[in-house]
């Protein structure tokens, strides 16, 4: 199977001090990919690149045949291809404040791809059961729990259905029962052939659930 | 009669002597108060000397002070103390002063609250119209439907007021009387109703041409000075002096110095030489109760909400692509909303209401509610737009970057993630402002615009008080805006759902 995700050379460079030097590596789908190495190490950087939401100095990043080039961020409307493929779970979940559980998931579903709000809700409320906080969906993310805004944090990300998720230190706030359910939830989610790269520091989690393991080193 | 606040020079000295008063008066003095805003021929700042003041009333003030005597013998000294002219009562019943000249008219109510000299001169209330008019319009009759421009809290305003019933005029209330002549020739009223020494002061300071007196006056009036309630003796004592003026002659030459002497001055001498006292006080005064102002202070209070409303709709449109082009425009854009917002914050609001109302009025000719709701409506916009940019850039970049990874455009993002929760943010200084707003909208009566606070000082002063007037005024002030700050509480806890 071809590669879902190349990262080739990737290098990115603050004030002249390199944040990652060179890093290769690639995502096949249905496998589970940890990004390892300890804080200020340029995992969160690497996704964020891979997400276009920053510019990079050198390499090369392609997303299931969409190539992205070193210099500035190209502008959201040259990025449309990209944003079908990739989802990103942010460490800090950044649902919007202003939304329920279920309209933070059916936001893309109805303004991006365009579907109705009933067809929104049926495939958003299908996610979060799948996801095992359909109880939840009309909650606001202040009264969720860590453990439950990351499910959802999923959900939405999940919903455009992209190939490729990236999660940035999914476990930084689980408890341990949670984030053995956290693994086999994304176990689950490459058995349905999405390939999934996951930043962590946590060598634990990253041994039990992940199926490759690449090191950055400082 | 007080001329334009803009165009009165007044000296430091006037501000000083009026902040001692005259509670700090020898018995050499005489304390007298007038508004030397009003101009000549009544009261003005001296060209020459800045912190004098002089005028007819400054003379009959003089001769008045002479005819006392202190109380260790020989004349008083007259002392002037500037006093706005529409506060007059309310000051000397402070004891800001002792007695108050400047075109004081005499009134029922001014009677019935104050000590009130027997008259020394006689106005004729007159009609200024446009030349191409003066062949219809003769009286107030002729004047169905046309706006009729006078001071605020006048004898004259009153007549207006009255003949609004009558005749279906429509009164238009000015905080100077320089204004109404020049919106008279610019179209924007159809007539002015005031003191003939007034109007022919108009009439000469535009050359003459611009507006034609009507002949025959709409009505007699008489200028009093007027002393505190508790003063009677001492009313009584300059009544003496006044007397004694006509009789020697020494009141026609100061009048006759002034160039305001006619045959009507004459005939009021001798009337009032033969009668014993008070010669016009006409009747006791109108039992003037709360209630009976009412309806009109209601009304004016419409008049505030709905210019407040409108002006905070605007604001808010304007303030918003202000805001817009901060955030998200080019350099140039940028650059020149900045210097909108520095422009507008920088300057007063009444300096733009007057910029925009009589300003421009060469280029457009803006009706007066209009302009009140521009002028406002575009000051607060430059306040809304720091508002709502301050709100924009304070939602939290994840959540733009995690709408963006979605795939939402930069409007999108706008509309659906960033602009409801800046909403948040900006609710409360938004309310605070509309609160603000409100308030402010009291300045729109210096372009004409009868609001609240404008209603409420025609209704002080006409019962020369403004406890019971200004208790309504502060109580329907604080009916409109504590709901708003209610209701800005409840959005605000409704929609920030507890943590």
């Amino acid at each position: 199977m071809s590669a879902l995700l190349v990262i080739d050379r990737l290098s990115v460079r603050y004030d002249s001090r390199d944040v990652l030097r060179a890093l290769s590596l690639e995502v096949r789908g249905g496998e589970i990919v940890a990004l390892m190495g300890p804080s200020g190490v340029g995992k969160s950087t690497a996704l964020r690149a891979v997400a276009a939401l920053q510019p990079f100095d050198d390499g090369r990043i392609v997303v299931d045949g969409f190539a992205l080039a070193p210099g500035p961020v190209p502008p959201e409307s040259r990025l449309v291809p990209l944003r079908r493929r990739v989802g990103l779970v942010f460490q800090a979940h950044a649902l919007f404040a202003h939304l329920t559980a279920l309209d933070n998931v059916t936001l893309a579903l109805r303004h991006v791809l365009g579907q109705s709000r009933s067809d929104a809700e049926a495939v958003a409320t299908k996610l979060l059961a799948s996801l095992d906080v359909g109880a939840r969906a009309a909650a606001w993310p202040s009264q969720l729990s860590g453990g439950e805004a990351q499910r959802v944090a999923i959900a939405r990300a999940l919903a455009p259905n992209p190939p490729l998720l990236l999660m940035d230190e999914p476990t930084a706030a689980l408890d341990p029962a949670r984030r053995g359910a956290l693994g086999t939830t994304l176990r689950h989610l490459s058995t349905q052939g999405r390939g999934l790269l996951i930043a962590t520091h946590d060598t634990e989690f990253a041994r039990g659930h992940a199926d490759r393991v690449v090191q950055l080193t400082v | 009669m007080i001329a334009a606040r803009t165009l009165g020079v007044t000296g430091l000295a006037l501000c000083l002597s009026t902040t001692l008063g005259a509670q700090g008066a020898s018995r050499r003095e005489l304390v007298w108060g007038g508004d030397a805003e009003g101009g000549a021929p009544f009261v003005e700042a001296d060209p020459a000397n800045p912190s004098r003041v002089r005028g007819f009333d400054v003379e009959v003030a003089e001769r008045i002070a002479r005819g006392l005597g202190g109380s260790r013998g020989g004349p008083r000294t007259a002392r002037f103390v500037q006093v706005q002219w529409s506060n007059l009562d309310q000051s000397v019943e402070r004891g800001d002063f002792t007695l108050g000249l400047s075109g004081v008219e005499d009134t029922p109510v001014r009677r019935a609250r104050h000590a009130v000299t027997i008259p020394y001169f006689e106005f004729r209330e007159v009609l200024a119209v446009r030349p191409e008019d003066a062949g219809r319009i003769h009286g107030l009759a002729d004047l169905r439907g046309r706006r009729v421009a006078t001071l605020g809290a006048t004898i004259a305003y009153d007549l207006l007021v009255a003949a609004r019933d009558s005749t279906g005029l429509i009164p238009l209330s000015y905080d100077d009387d320089v204004h109404p002549y020049a919106d008279l020739a610019r179209g924007r009223v159809d007539a002015v109703l005031l003191d003939h020494i007034i109007a022919q002061r108009a009439l000469r300071r535009g050359g003459g041409s611009a507006f034609v007196i009507v002949a025959q006056p709409v009505a007699l009036g008489h200028y009093v000075g007027v002393l505190a309630r508790a003063d009677s003796a001492l009313r009584d004592s300059v009544d003496a002096v006044l007397r004694e003026a006509m009789r020697d002659g020494s009141l026609e030459q100061i009048f006759r110095r002034w160039d305001v002497w006619d045959p009507s001055q004459g005939a009021l001498f001798d009337r009032v030489l033969r009668t014993n006292r008070a010669a016009t006080a006409a009747g006791a005064a109108r039992a003037i109760s709360a209630i009976a102002y009412l309806p009109s202070l209601a009304g004016a209070a419409g008049v505030t909400a709905l210019v407040s409303l409108l002006s905070m709709m605007l604001a808010v449109i304007v303030g918003l692509g202000l805001a817009s082009s901060r955030v998200y425009g080019p350099v140039w854009l940028r650059a020149a909303t900045t210097v909108y917002i520095e422009l507008i914050r920088g300057t007063p609001l009444l300096l733009q209401l007057f910029v925009i109302y009589y300003g421009l009025a060469g280029v457009v000719r803006l009706p007066a509610f209009l302009a009140a709701v521009l002028a406002l409506g575009l000051n607060y916009a430059a306040y809304e737009a720091e508002i709502y940019r301050g709100a924009l850039e304070a939602v939290p970049r994840p959540q733009l970057e995690a709408a963006r990874t979605l795939g939402l455009s930069e409007l999108q993002i706008l509309r659906l993630v960033r602009g409801p929760q800046a909403l948040r943010f900006a609710l409360a200084p938004m309310t605070n402002d509309f609160v603000a707003l409100l308030k402010d909208s009291s300045l729109v009566s210096v372009i004409t615009v009868v609001e609240l606070t404008k209603e409420t000082a025609i209704y002080a002063t006409n019962v020369g008080s403004w406890v019971v007037p200004g208790a309504l005024c502060a109580a329907i002030y604080l009916a409109m805006s504590l709901p708003l700050a209610r209701l800005a509480r409840r959005l605000e806890h409704r929609w920030r759902p507890a943590a």
